[in-house]
């Protein structure tokens, strides 16, 4: 485990912000951290950056209680980011860089490295003021990983990419983590969560609401759910088998409890070609929806 | 390690500003302002003394070539008639005709100026001033009195103040020139005070409304952001005095060089010609006295001590006062919110400001004495007394209740700042920000 979330508590003043939260992190995994607005995201992220710390509990980083001399094995970019706009933005990622303990020297020759691999050599001299939101966008992904941190906290890093830059970034995302970079995604997009993540993690109501690897997640959210193709005609009462919909040759079928698939396509398979059997697996955005919604009910 | 990321801050709020424009224009056009305050007076006088010609006609026979004798005016005695000659002098190449008749001395309002253009009044009054000087001295003649006696009586008070302190050790003082100095100080850090303070809030407020503040503290901690940002504007503010004593010193050194040598023989002139008059009047030029009386202040005050205080108070009271501002800065999201808080931070600038006003009116006076010690009116106040001379331990006592006012004020700004950077969206109040003195962290 890269990173330990144990039982930490934080509060404001009005509100309970995080309920003895725990999560483990594993090494050189993508790993999603889920929730509606305002369920304590942010303020996990920030207990994690050491920028506010939890009122109880404890946070372990790379084997050893998190401290000031991880900061530089962290890299954050924050969902509000911004830059100095009068800098230009060879001088303002120098800074940012050395800030997070880099050597002059070492700092340039990898910053170089980033503006060549991601086509923009000529932008070192030019103003931030000068550039359009997307240059903006690839100047403070550089920011975020020029230090080469063991975690990077990526806070909806795809708000306002447009596809391209956005493809871009998903593509360097995958090579950091190739690396052996551990990548916390802080995010509501579940088309990405999909598509990058291996772990997931919701935060509703400041509280771990699900937690575990995506596949297994998933297994477990499953409604044991069928899509069927087939040739025929297929009866509408079968044994522990519901139809949900018929449509032309193909259908959606329901199993109740303790009828396993190779049952059902027994039953099936007696009364019409059977061309294709396919469990439909829940995408995340309906655990999600009925995650959020089962828990706001328990409150 | 974190005194590496504080130097880093240090150096880029450093040299961001020093690169401004602003930084630049500011530098150089205070020396260009003050090096002029100091030339153009002198370069319109030396423009002035272009020589004018006047015809005279004395019907009295009271003047002789050598009464008329004058830096600015050359005399050409003539006869005639004076309704002839008014209307002639200026076809024969003369600036003005004075016509003054035989009773001048039982009427002196006889005397005529006739002009060609309006030539301005200083001709007018070194004309008058000759023949005053002249009809005066006849009077007194008349009167029984010789002019040496006259002389005698015009005697020049001209008083050395003596500080003695109560060990009976004397130092020559000056009040005149120690207020002058007093004055230029308490001015410097009234602007300076308000200028830096404010620049920091700027540079707080900008981190916070372009959000890069939530990457910087995800690399240094608050206080360190806040202290290297308070400490770089202030090292631009030193810069900045540097630039204007060395730039004004040089300017008024390359001013004087071009206009030195007419100068010098200006000021021969005058004085061969004050020296050839009789019962002369003339005394000393104002510039001169103020010089002189500058020269004594720095010869009586301990001027190593004097700068050393001037860069303690400097120092230290804009760290309080620009602590203070950015935590205004941290508290809002723009420069037009700010206001509304901004004005609890200048009352006590301006109030200062407006106490060393009394201060230099009465260094020893109760006022002046608490004005000096409280932390928030020392920097002003206690560098306007100290020309006219301060107890040891009064000074060192308000230095050390201005560290502690400091380090109050640090702390407040501090939680309050810490909160504020983060804090988007809320209409702060006095009362919130109350609140988050007592955050945890």
């Amino acid at each position: 485990m890269i990173l330990s979330v144990r039982q930490v508590v934080k509060k404001y003043s009005d509100h309970l912000a995080l309920d003895h939260i725990d999560l483990e992190i594993p090494r050189a995994k993508i790993f999603g951290l889920l929730g509606p607005n305002g369920a304590g995201k942010t303020s996990l992220i920030r207990i994690i950056n050491q920028i506010t710390a939890p009122d109880s509990g404890q946070i372990i980083f790379d084997g050893e209680p998190l401290s000031a001399k991880h900061v530089d094995q962290i890299g954050y970019l924050p969902e509000e980011r911004g830059l100095y706009k009068k800098m230009k933005v060879g001088d303002q990622l120098l800074y940012l860089a050395q800030l997070k303990g880099m050597s002059k020297s070492e700092a340039i020759s990898k910053l170089k490295d980033w503006f060549i691999r991601l086509d923009i050599k000529d932008w070192w001299n030019k103003p931030v003021d000068d550039l359009s939101k997307g240059m903006q966008q690839k100047t403070q992904f550089i920011a975020t990983v020029v230090h080469e941190p063991k975690l990077l906290i990526l806070d909806e890093p795809f708000s306002g990419f447009d596809p391209i830059n956005a493809n871009m970034l998903k593509d360097e995302i995958l090579a950091i983590k190739e690396r052996g970079t551990t990548i916390l995604f802080s995010t509501h997009r579940m088309e990405t969560v999909e598509e990058l993540c291996d772990d997931i993690a919701l935060i509703n109501h400041s509280r771990v609401v699900l937690a575990g690897e995506k596949a297994e997640v998933q297994n477990r959210y499953k409604q044991h759910i069928f899509k069927i193709r087939y040739l025929g005609n297929l009866p509408l009462e079968l044994k522990g088998v519901e139809v949900l919909l018929v449509n032309g040759q193909s259908a959606t079928l329901k199993l109740s409890a303790g009828i396993s698939s190779n049952q059902a396509i027994s039953q099936i398979i007696a009364h019409v070609d059977l061309l294709e059997f396919q469990e439909l697996i829940p995408s995340f955005n309906d655990i999600f929806i009925q995650v959020v919604n089962e828990t706001n009910a328990y409150e | 390690m974190h005194m590496n990321k504080i130097l880093l801050i240090i150096q880029r709020e450093y040299i961001t500003r020093v690169l401004k424009k602003s930084f630049w224009i500011s530098s150089l056009l205070a020396p260009v302002l003050i090096t002029a305050i100091y030339a153009i007076p002198i370069w319109l006088a030396m423009k002035d003394k272009e020589v004018k010609r006047v015809e005279i006609l004395d019907l009295s026979g009271l003047w002789k070539k050598s009464d008329l004798v004058d830096k600015e005016v050359v005399f050409v005695f003539t006869t005639g008639k004076e309704q002839d000659l008014k209307m002639l002098f200026a076809s024969k190449g003369y600036d003005a005709f004075v016509s003054i008749p035989n009773d001048v001395l039982t009427n002196p309002k006889g005397v005529h100026i006739y002009t060609a253009k309006n030539i301005g009044m200083s001709l007018k009054e070194s004309v008058e001033k000759l023949l005053q000087n002249k009809v005066r001295h006849e009077l007194l003649l008349k009167a029984g009195i010789s002019p040496q006696i006259y002389e005698s009586t015009q005697v020049d008070i001209d008083s050395k103040t003596i500080t003695v302190s109560t060990d009976g050790q004397e130092t020559r003082s000056s009040s005149g020139g120690a207020m002058i100095l007093a004055g230029i100080m308490g001015l410097v850090l009234y602007v300076t005070l308000l200028l830096y303070g404010s620049q920091v809030m700027n540079g707080v407020i900008e981190e916070k409304s372009s959000r890069i503040i939530e990457v910087i503290i995800s690399s240094v901690k608050p206080y360190q952001l806040l202290l290297g940002k308070i400490i770089g504007v202030g090292l631009v503010g030193l810069t900045q005095f540097l630039l204007w004593i060395v730039l004004t010193i040089g300017l008024t050194q390359v001013t004087s060089k071009l206009y030195g040598e007419k100068v010098k023989n200006n000021l021969t002139q005058i004085k061969q010609i004050d020296s050839g008059k009789q019962g002369s009047l003339i005394s000393k030029s104002e510039e001169e006295s103020t010089m002189s009386e500058v020269t004594k202040v720095l010869e009586s005050t301990n001027i190593p001590m004097v700068i050393a205080a001037f860069l303690f108070y400097f120092f230290v009271g804009y760290m309080l006062y620009s602590s203070l501002f950015a935590a205004i800065g941290s508290a809002v999201e723009s420069a037009t919110e700010a206001q509304q808080f901004t004005f609890i931070v200048m009352i006590p600038i301006i109030l200062s400001f407006l106490m060393a006003q009394y201060t230099m009116q009465d260094p020893d006076s109760n006022i002046a004495f608490w004005a000096s010690m409280i932390p928030f009116t020392s920097p002003i106040n206690m560098m306007v007394r100290l020309p006219y001379g301060v107890p040891t331990w009064e000074l060192i006592l308000s230095m050390v209740l201005l560290v502690l006012g400091f380090l109050g004020c640090s702390w407040v700004s501090a939680r309050i700042y810490r909160v504020g950077i983060l804090m988007y969206g809320k209409k702060v109040t006095w009362k919130e920000l109350g609140k988050w003195l007592f955050y945890k962290e």
